[in-house]
Formats: C-alpha cells, structure tokens, sequence
C-alpha cells in the first residue's frame, strides 16, 4: 500500500481506472461498436446493424477466416513439433554451446517481418525451389515468424522442470524414448499448450510477413482488414477485426481446457 | 583450503553438441538463414554476379532511406520513452495501490499482447480520426467547422498507438520485478513518515531499473521493427524502413533497393537484441522480471 488516506485512495483509484478505461478500454470498445453502425457521423453511431457481420461471414471474408484458421493451426503445429525438438535436444549440452545456440533459435523473433518475407521471396522465386505464390510460403513465413516464441516458451518449461522426475524414472531403468514420452512430456504439456497458444495468436495477428508474399489465393484475415479499410470499408474492416479476436479467443479458450496430468508451477 | 579447493571451476562434463539438434537446426537454416544471407547477396550483387556497393552507396545517399531511418529512430525512441513512463506508471498503479477489479485488469493487459497491432491503429481512426469520436464532440460542443484534433495521421498518431500497443510488455517483467519487494519495507519506510513519492523514488525505481532497462531494450526492438500500426495509419510522410521495404519490393518491384534497406534494417535489430540480451544477461533473468 503507497497510498493510505481514503480520499487519496479513490483518487488514486479513479485514476487508475480511467488510464486503463481510456488506453485499453476504448480502442477494443470502438472497434466492437464500429462493427455494428450503421452510420457514423456524430460523437456516437446514428443506427445500429449487424449487415457488418453479414459481411464478414460469407464470401472473401469468410474465405480469409478459413485461411488464417488453417495458417494458424499448421504453422503453429509444425513450430510446436520443431520447437520443442530442439529446445529438448538442447538441454543436455554443456553451458556455451547451449547458450550459442539458444541465440540461434531466438533470432527469428529479433528479424522485422517484412525482412523475413522478403528473404523468402528473393530465395523461393527462382529454381530449384520455386515457392513464391503458392500457399505454401505463407505457411513457412508464419512458421519462422512463430517458430522462436514456440522454441522460447518450451524451453522456459523444460528450465523450471524437477529433474528428479526424470531421474528416478531413469534409475528404475525406463529407456530414453518411453521416459519423453510417459515423464518428460507429460510434466511439459502446459508448456506446450501455453507455446501453441502464443504462435496460433501470433500467426492469426500476423500482417508484415503474409502481405510480402501471400498469393492471391490466399489471403488471411489481417490482409483482408487492411484491404476493406484501405478501400474505406472501415465499419466492414472493423467487423472482420471483431471476428479476428473473437475467433481466436475461442481457440484460446478451448485449448486452455484440455486436461493435463501436470500443473505449471 | 578445503574450500577454495571446491570452488575450483569443475570442467563442464555435458557434451558439447549432439546430433538431434540437427534437424530443426537445418530447417531454420534453411527456411530462415539461407534467405537471409540470399537478402545480403542480392543487395550486393543486384541481378548481376559482380560485387559492389554501389547500391548501397546510392541508397545511402537517397533522400528518402534518410527520411525513413529517421523516422524509424525517432518513432522507436519517443515510443520506448512513452512505454516506460506509462508501463511505470500503471505497474505501480497496479503493484502498490490495489484497486477493486486490479488483477482483473492485469490479465487483460496480458490478453492484449496477443492482439494484432494493428487493432489499436484502426481504433484510434475511429476515436481520434477527423471525423471521429474527439474531433466531432469538439466541434458540436466549440461550434467548430473544421476537426480541431488533428495529429494521428502523422508521426504522433504512429507513437501513441505503439505506446498502447507496446507499453504490456513492459509491464509484465515490472510487476514481476515488483512482487519480489518486500512489503514489509514499504511499510516501514512510510510508517517513517516516507511520503508516496520518496517511497516511489527510493524503493520502487531502483528496484525497478533492471525490469525497466530490459522491458525497455525490448520495445525499442519491436517498434524499430513495427509494421501493421505504420500501414494502417497510412500517413504519406511517415515511412519507416520497413515500409520503406514492403514499398520497394512490393509496390515498385525494386528488390534489390529492397535488400539494401532490409540488409540495415536486420542489422539495427539485431543490434538492438544483441543490446536486449546483454541488458538480461546483466542484471540476470530474475532481476530484469523475466522470472
């Protein structure tokens, strides 16, 4: 407690709230009414409609909703799998090559994104590896864009892990693949829920990247908003970044529900 | 004797390398390095086989890469200052003055670093556009004709949504840094008679340089590297050097102009996550609130 007198205590409260009101509260709070005006000319909307929603669930726009679903889900599986290969082929070396190539696998998340798509489309636009306008780029954008915060959250789990756990299974002679499997990852699977969890919200948000190479077959979400509000859709652009959140909220929901045999601690 | 002789350094009897890192190893190479180094080639080389820096020479002298490394900087730094004061602000708000509905507001600060940045921009074109939210109460409470509030589509607009957007991850290693002070001190200090802002300025501000620095490191690397805030506030004169790139590459087919801007770009980011690294390294994990 800083503040102990009771009028400088609301004060102090009242501030609070209206910093945060104010920061926080009102952009998520416009966007969510944009996504329902009709009109917008004075301080608030003149009528309300939902033609917005409409919109953004039929045609392109639900088109964009599967793409960026499917580019989450993909992305985020292949950098789950890679992510926690590496972290957990890591963790027995000795201290300066760990570190070292700690580094290496951080590096991607230090890269602006518009940098990592352009790489991709100077090295994929020629043979042998002729990747530019297939899908496929876009996918391989994410996954490197992701792939460092996937690595960084399994090896922050692997760090806090007992090793006693392992030990004792190695002591009453459980071999090296059935020990990952039955005890290392178990007692790791919040981690790795937390890691996929962060890359499908990274990949759902992800614009810098996609837009350098994204081919017109395949365009996600935040592509999408971006066209609808440089075309001056604003209230369509704003339904579609409603559906963004609001769709990757229930992804995240839902896999904060799956069950694990560990607790983080 | 005995115990100098087990503080010897014992030699580190962990392999040095295995061969299962190979294989993500080698996708990121791949994928990630072999792109990048293709970035340098191409900026070197342009579509020729002859190296030269002639390119880079001449985007060196260009108007605009001065413009748009200008811009960039000072962007990042006026918006990595906005950070901390607020992030400072708000976590003490938050730490040392618990308010009804307090952790409930520090989970959604958490919710909003999953959000695209670019959320935040659109917003504010609703609320601080020229015919948004702020110009037309203004103008039907001043009796105005023209919006008064006129500062988003320019480098301001740019900083306060990196601000909003940016300030979070300052935030989280600051209330870590935080729950680590005792109490107990605080207390002491103003049943002392230590009025609020000496406590702040005794206690909590040095406690919380480490947690500051490295919360601040960080945003400086992300906003240098911001993209989807600048495109969506789509100001004709504010080009930052990714833009300046997505422009080149995309809008103008100039790849290797591209590459050069993009060959200064990954260099002053990873320069400024060489930074961000040591800063944590320093004061150590714990104390930069990066428990």
């Amino acid at each position: 407690m800083l503040v102990w007198s009771r009028t400088g205590r609301a004060l102090t409260w009242a501030f609070a709230l209206l910093l945060f009101a104010v920061l926080y509260g009102l952009p998520i709070g416009v966007i969510a009414l944009a996504s329902i005006s009709g009109q917008w000319n004075g301080v608030l909307p003149s009528h309300m409609t939902l033609e917005h929603y409409v919109n953004a669930l039929q045609g392109d726009s639900l088109e964009q909703l599967h793409v960026s679903l499917w580019t989450g889900f993909v992305a985020s599986a292949v950098a789950l799998v890679s992510g926690t290969w590496a972290a957990l082929a890591l963790r027995p070396l000795a201290r300066l090559p760990k570190r070292l190539l700690d580094v290496v696998f951080f590096i991607p998340s230090a890269v602006p994104s518009v940098s990592v798509g352009l790489g991709l489309l100077v090295a994929f636009s020629r043979p042998p590896l002729l990747l530019n306008g297939t899908t496929l780029i876009v996918l391989i954008a994410h996954f490197v864009l992701i792939s460092a915060f996937t690595y960084g959250n399994v090896s922050a789990g692997l760090a806090r892990l007992p090793i006693e756990f392992e030990q004792v299974a190695e002591s009453l002679g459980a071999r090296p693949f059935y020990r990952l499997r039955r005890v290392t990852l178990p007692l790791v699977t919040p981690y790795l829920i937390a890691a996929f969890s962060l890359s499908f919200a990274l990949s759902m948000g992800e614009l810098g990247a996609t837009v350098m190479v994204y081919p017109p077959g395949w365009v996600t979400m935040p592509v999408g908003i971006f066209a609808l509000s440089d075309r001056g859709a604003i209230f369509d652009a704003a339904a579609l970044t409603m559906v963004l959140a609001i769709s990757t909220s229930i992804v995240l929901v839902g896999l904060s529900h799956i069950p694990t045999r560990a607790s983080p601690r | 004797m005995a115990d100098i002789a087990l503080r010897l350094p014992v030699a580190d009897e962990r392999p040095a390398v295995n061969s299962w890192i190979a294989p993500p190893l080698l996708i990121l190479a791949a994928l990630f390095f072999f792109p990048l180094a293709l970035i340098v080639r191409q900026a070197l080389t342009g579509d020729g086989d002859v190296l030269s820096i002639a390119k880079f020479a001449s985007v060196f002298a260009s108007r605009e890469f001065h413009h748009a490394l200008g811009n960039t900087l000072t962007i990042a730094l006026a918006a990595t200052a906005g950070c901390l004061v607020l992030g400072f602000v708000l976590s003490v708000l938050i730490a040392f003055t618990p308010f009804p509905g307090s952790r409930v507001i520090a989970r959604m600060i958490d919710t909003f670093i999953a959000l695209p940045t670019f959320l935040v921009a659109l917003a504010f074109t609703f609320i601080y556009g020229s015919a948004g939210m702020l110009n037309e109460s203004l103008k039907a409470l001043l009796h105005l004709d023209l919006p008064p509030v006129d500062f988003l589509y320019s480098q301001w607009g740019v900083m306060l949504s990196e601000v909003t957007v940016y300030t979070p991850f300052v935030m989280r290693p600051l209330l870590a840094a935080f729950s680590l002070i005792e109490p107990a001190q605080i207390e002491v200090a103003a049943s002392l008679g230590a009025r609020p802002l000496r406590i702040v300025s005794r206690i909590i501000l040095p406690a919380a340089l480490p947690a500051l620095v490295a919360g601040g490191s960080l945003c400086l690397l992300l906003t240098v590297n911001e993209f989807g805030i600048v495109l969506f506030i789509g100001a004709k004169d504010v080009i930052t050097l990714p833009l300046l790139i997505y422009d080149k590459a995309i809008q103008q087919f100039d790849y290797t102009t591209a590459c050069v801007i993009a060959v200064v770009n990954v260099a002053l980011s990873i320069a400024l996550y060489s930074l961000y690294r040591f800063v944590v390294a320093y004061f150590g994990s714990r104390r930069a609130g990066l428990v």
